[in-house]
């Protein structure tokens, strides 16, 4: 098996691009359920309030979601151009 | 020192054997710890319940057992199989091992807390002892399904004669089959559980309201369970397509990677998932005469923690079919 330059780098670049959106999608994952519970607490006691609610929480969670796209970025990066 | 194609295919199903009990010990002990803490919790403040008590902890902490009994059984598999002596026999048992040691931790410490929240219910309502049984159990078994998946692809694994396959890249296909399932079972067994837990308080808090929690309950454990079966959808991919034979570094890792992305991709929507389900199926107990916005809120905040679980989904679809 001969294993030169160029496919050890394309081969790491394939395993950054698993590690990068693997790991990546933890914490937006998490972070967004936490958005979400509270908006239902809040709704629940305040039911009135629905739509203000859910607009901050869908706010929050898009904020959340943004590492979460940088590693999606990074991956496809990491797959299609570097 | 060289050793022969047998001598490390004992390795491997040793240290195999080793890491499916030891990672897969962890769960079920946590679980059922915090099932005793509950039941204790709760005998002291109803005395006269501490039968009933007793004998549900002790069903909850065997359901909760249950994810480290498969891995009990795949260790012992490893550890008394003869195993032919190919190259790939490896990664197999390397891969089984890990599937089930990984995939139990989920169930095992998620079966814990309906089994807790059972507990600490009878003492509070005694008279819907059984509704809350019932509850715990269900919610419980479905906490054990990332665990079933786990062990599904470990003795595919163990039983595919793989020794037809080009060993490069398969390996890592093996190997990545084995790492997506057993870390994509973690979120998925813990989500799930935090939403039982909550519908067995909400039961015994309001019983009334048994039938629209439950019903939530079961559709937002449905939607927890979602990433584990990218992750089963995944290694089923890798172990059944067949690559062909390269002597390139790059197509391997490719494969391995994408068992890695699915695989701890899958944790945190599940467990983020699991948190929303919890706080609705509370909320709903509370007041259900607001059920549908709360379903409502709690579908479009999961569906956008979904969103990064679809992401290491399609980055693994990449790894496999695209790049």
């Amino acid at each position: 098996m001969a294993i030169e330059g160029a496919d050890i780098i394309t081969a790491a670049a394939y395993i950054g691009a698993g590690i990068s959106m693997g790991f990546g999608a933890i914490g937006p994952g998490v972070g967004e359920g936490m958005a979400a519970a509270k908006a239902c607490e809040a709704i629940g006691k305040n039911p009135k309030e629905a739509g203000l609610l859910t607009r901050t929480m869908l706010v929050g969670q898009a904020v959340s979601e943004s590492t979460g796209i940088y590693s999606l970025v990074i991956a496809l990066l990491l797959l299609f151009v570097v | 020192m060289a050793y022969d194609i047998q001598t490390w295919v004992n390795v491997a199903a040793f240290s195999g054997g080793g890491m499916a009990m030891g990672f897969g010990a962890i769960g079920a002990a946590i679980g059922e710890g915090y099932t005793a803490a509950s039941a204790n919790e709760a005998i002291s403040r109803n005395t006269e319940m501490a039968g009933d008590i007793f004998k549900a902890m002790l069903v909850g902490q065997a359901i909760a057992e249950s994810a480290s009994i498969f891995a009990l059984v795949i260790a012992m598999m490893l550890l008394f199989t003869t195993f032919a002596a190919h190259v790939l026999m490896i990664p197999v048992l390397l891969g089984a091992g890990l599937a089930m040691g990984l995939g139990a931790i989920g169930a095992g410490v998620g079966a814990g807390y309906p089994a807790g929240a059972c507990c600490k219910g009878m003492a509070r309502q005694p008279a819907m002892s059984g509704r809350l049984t019932t509850n715990m159990l269900i919610g419980s078994a479905v906490c054990q399904t990332p665990a079933i998946f786990a062990l599904v692809v470990a003795f595919i694994l163990l039983f595919t004669d793989f020794t037809n396959s080009p060993v490069s890249p398969t390996w890592a296909a093996i190997l990545g089959a084995g790492i997506s399932s057993g870390f994509g079972a973690i979120g998925s067994g813990l989500g799930g559980g935090l939403v039982a837990e909550a519908s067995c308080e909400g039961i015994a808090r309001q019983p009334l309201t048994a039938t629209p929690v439950t019903n939530v309950m079961l559709l937002s454990q449905a939607v927890t369970q979602t990433t584990a079966i990218y992750a089963l959808l995944v290694s089923f991919i890798l172990m059944f397509k067949g690559f062909p034979a390269t002597d390139l570094l790059a197509p391997p890792m490719a494969l391995l990677a994408a068992g890695i992305c699915m695989g701890v991709g899958a944790i945190g929507p599940a467990i983020g998932e699991g948190f929303a389900g919890r706080s609705a199926v509370a909320s709903i107990a509370r007041n259900k005469e607001h059920v549908a916005e709360l379903t409502r809120i709690m579908l479009v905040g999961q569906a956008v923690a979904e969103s990064t679980g679809i992401y290491s989904l399609v980055i693994a679809l990449i790894l496999i079919f695209v790049v």
